[in-house]
């Protein structure tokens, strides 16, 4: 049976459970009334989401001028918030595609979530591009659309126009495949469901699922292609987001190792969002049992590479900086160090490269406080690198006549917290109502998992004796 | 043949008296942000004087540069715009359609010369200063990026008034307001396609050089460094 077996990994689900309990455990937080936290919880996000609502309302009406930006800083809060919830949008992608064609089983017990988190995170996103115009009204103008001046398109050759095409076009992938992925469910609910709309509202989503070999050969097939799909995507959306900066000759942005950088980061960011979000939604929905240490341990060693991958970016960008001999590009990484910002940049270093190292040891990934204290401190540094990217190249670059400094104001401040009000809104009302585990795919997990280690546990048991 | 507008800077004759950033402000309608918004730095001066220091005291000397939109040839403001706001015209400059600017700001992010200035507030003149507004230039609202036109507006001037009189442009006949105002004959305009035309014959010389020019931007303002030791 599924119990530890010496040698062998320890199994995807514990508690030995039956198909109809997984499917009981998992709907459970969705068909009982919601507690008091959940609702204490949707009163606080509802409540960032206001005030950010009303701090843009105010920016749209008065001007770009309530912002901390200048003439030197033309972009600061508005693109870091930009590429940090972009950057969290990675995970979702990299576990629903890239882990499924690598048949990485334990994806099942977060594939779910973390796609929702990519959705989630994508529309805070989104959000940025067309706030932090300095004619919102006019936002629109990015967007290729048939028009009677001229007509007159979008510059192609605009990093702003591909960003517009890259995030679009991974939104639209990520909000098919979580729907895809959910038909299965969709259809479970309704046959769990009394009459009533929430179950004719199931009933449609659901597409008329019958549960025949027939309808699951197909399925499998239309999610395994845009699994396919969805794999560039991982690394297209955040290595076109880093061209933003690459394409311009600013020193400290214009670099040929952006891209890799930028898409080992999201990755790192993103997976680190997954296990914050993931440690609170397992004790809270009572889901223990199927986000287990070992599905904890996992992403904390996919953080820990991609921690690695980052610090070797930071070193690299020094060393291009020194090897090239140009004198601005010394100047801006020096000043990165030592300048101004220099706190923003040891607390990015300090976070993403000091403090992952952490993971290195077995008792760390396995102490659930230190994990979660660990992925909100990657977080803080995620945001933070974006942040000395961008501020810090603009606030001293060719002309000294021109150098500024830049300090955000409440109304910067306050619409970073109302995407939190956002992002979690959308999360609280997700977790209400639709399954956060994909059921159908954990069971197809759970049992062959059950299967190999009931024809390798006698081998291994004799060796253990031996 | 197409004009193709410069303008060179003898930085030996500019005394940074700081006419021409008078001049500019005047013609082309650019608000005065204030003391506490030019702290932030968001003060508009199309044409600034830099100002250096060299040495230490009491035996220092003082430069000045007069910086305006290099009107460059590669321009890395161009490229970057996404609704073709910022784009190039055939007589060589860097145009800027208010209309089409939605506020990005990465053109000013992309200029290494930062003489990209951006509307963070509605403007407004005091006073009597909203009476001595120039008709032929527009008024800027607030989330547009503006920026040195070369004085566009003199430049087609000049060219209806040539056409008027059924003659050629003549060097000399367009002036922006910069040059104009200059008491010291520092800031030489013309048409860089008329081979004899003042700018081009100072363009020939060896002593010019375009500033940052090693970054690629091929620009078409030419400085003439200082060779006197005063």
């Amino acid at each position: 049976m599924a119990e530890a077996v010496p040698g062998l990994a320890p199994p995807l689900i514990d508690g030995n459970k039956t198909l109809g309990r997984i499917t009981r455990d998992v709907c459970a937080p969705i068909e009982r009334r919601p507690g008091a936290a959940w609702w204490a919880g949707l009163a606080v996000s509802l409540a960032a989401l206001a005030a950010g609502t009303a701090a843009v309302s105010y920016q749209i009406a008065v001007g770009i001028g309530t912002w901390g930006v200048n003439n030197s800083v033309g972009w600061a809060f508005g693109i870091t918030n930009f590429v940090f919830w972009i950057g969290i949008g990675h995970a979702g992608t990299l576990i629903s595609a890239v882990l499924f064609l690598l048949r990485q089983r334990w994806r099942t017990s977060v594939n779910r979530a973390a796609e929702a988190m990519t959705l989630f995170a994508v529309m805070c996103a989104g959000i940025f591009p067309l706030i932090h115009v300095g004619r919102p009204w006019l936002a629109y103008w990015l967007a290729p659309y048939p028009n009677f001046r001229g007509p007159l398109w979008v510059n192609f050759r605009s990093p702003l126009a591909w960003d517009f095409f890259a995030v679009s076009t991974y939104f639209i992938i990520s909000a098919t495949f979580w729907y895809v992925g959910l038909i299965p469910d969709l259809a479970t609910m309704r046959d769990r469901m009394r009459k009533g709309v929430r179950q004719r509202i199931a009933a449609f989503l659901s597409l008329g699922w019958d549960g025949s070999a027939r309808t699951w050969q197909r399925y499998e097939l239309v999610y395994l292609l845009l699994a396919g799909l969805a794999t560039p995507l991982v690394f297209s959306v955040h290595t076109i987001v880093s061209w933003d900066f690459a394409t311009a000759v600013i020193p400290g942005w214009h670099a040929t190792i952006f891209a890799p950088y930028f898409v080992a980061g999201a990755i790192f960011s993103g997976m680190a969002m997954v296990l914050t979000l993931m440690l609170v939604a397992r004790v809270v929905l009572q889901l223990q049992e199927y986000i287990t240490i070992r599905h904890v341990d996992v992403m904390a060693k996919l953080v820990l590479a991609t921690s690695g991958m980052v610090g070797l970016a930071y070193l690299t960008e020094f060393f291009t900086a020194m090897y090239s001999g140009n004198p601005y590009e010394e100047f801006v990484f020096l000043n990165r160090a030592m300048g101004p910002f220099a706190w923003a940049y040891w607390t990015m270093v300090g976070c993403n490269v000091g403090v992952p190292l952490l993971f290195w040891f077995r008792r760390v990934r396995q102490n659930l406080w230190l994990v979660f204290v660990l992925s909100l401190l990657v977080n803080v540094g995620m945001w933070f690198e974006r942040f000395v990217i961008i501020v810090t190249s603009l606030h001293r670059d060719f002309l000294p006549s021109s150098w500024s400094g830049y300090t955000p104001t409440i109304i910067e401040v306050t619409t970073l917290i109302g995407t939190f009000g956002l992002f979690f809104t959308c999360y609280l009302l997700f977790c209400r109502f639709v399954p956060v585990i994909a059921i159908a795919e954990v069971k197809g997990a759970m049992m062959e998992d059950r299967h190999e280690r009931e024809a390798l546990a006698p081998a291994h048991a004799e060796e253990a004796v031996a | 043949m197409p004009h193709k507008w410069g303008l060179a800077v003898d930085l030996d004759a500019c005394t940074g008296c700081g006419a021409c950033v008078t001049a500019c402000h005047a013609e082309n309608n650019i608000p005065t942000v204030g003391p506490d918004q030019a702290a932030r730095g968001r003060a508009m001066h199309w044409i600034r004087i830099e100002r250096y220091w060299e040495g230490e005291f009491p035996d220092v000397r003082l430069r000045f540069r007069p910086v305006m939109c290099q009107q460059c040839d590669n321009a890395p403001c161009e490229p970057v715009c996404p609704t073709y706001a910022s784009h190039h015209t055939e007589e060589g400059l860097n145009a800027q359609v208010y209309n089409r600017c939605i506020g990005t700001r990465y053109c000013a992010n992309a200029c290494p010369y930062n003489v990209r200035f951006f509307e963070f507030f509605n403007p407004v003149w005091e006073k009597p200063l909203h009476l001595q507004l120039n008709p032929d230039v527009s008024v800027r609202e607030v989330g547009v990026m503006e920026k040195c036109t070369f004085c566009v507006q003199r430049i087609n001037a000049g060219k209806i008034q040539a056409k008027a009189e059924a003659r050629e442009l003549a060097d000399g006949d367009i002036k922006p307001a910069c040059a104009q105002s200059c008491p010291s004959k520092a800031l030489v305009f013309g048409d860089a396609s008329d081979p004899d035309s003042a700018v081009s014959k100072l363009r020939r010389s060896s002593r010019g050089a375009g500033l940052l020019e090693d970054l690629g931007t091929r620009p078409n303002v030419t400085y003439f460094p200082r060779h006197t030791e005063a």
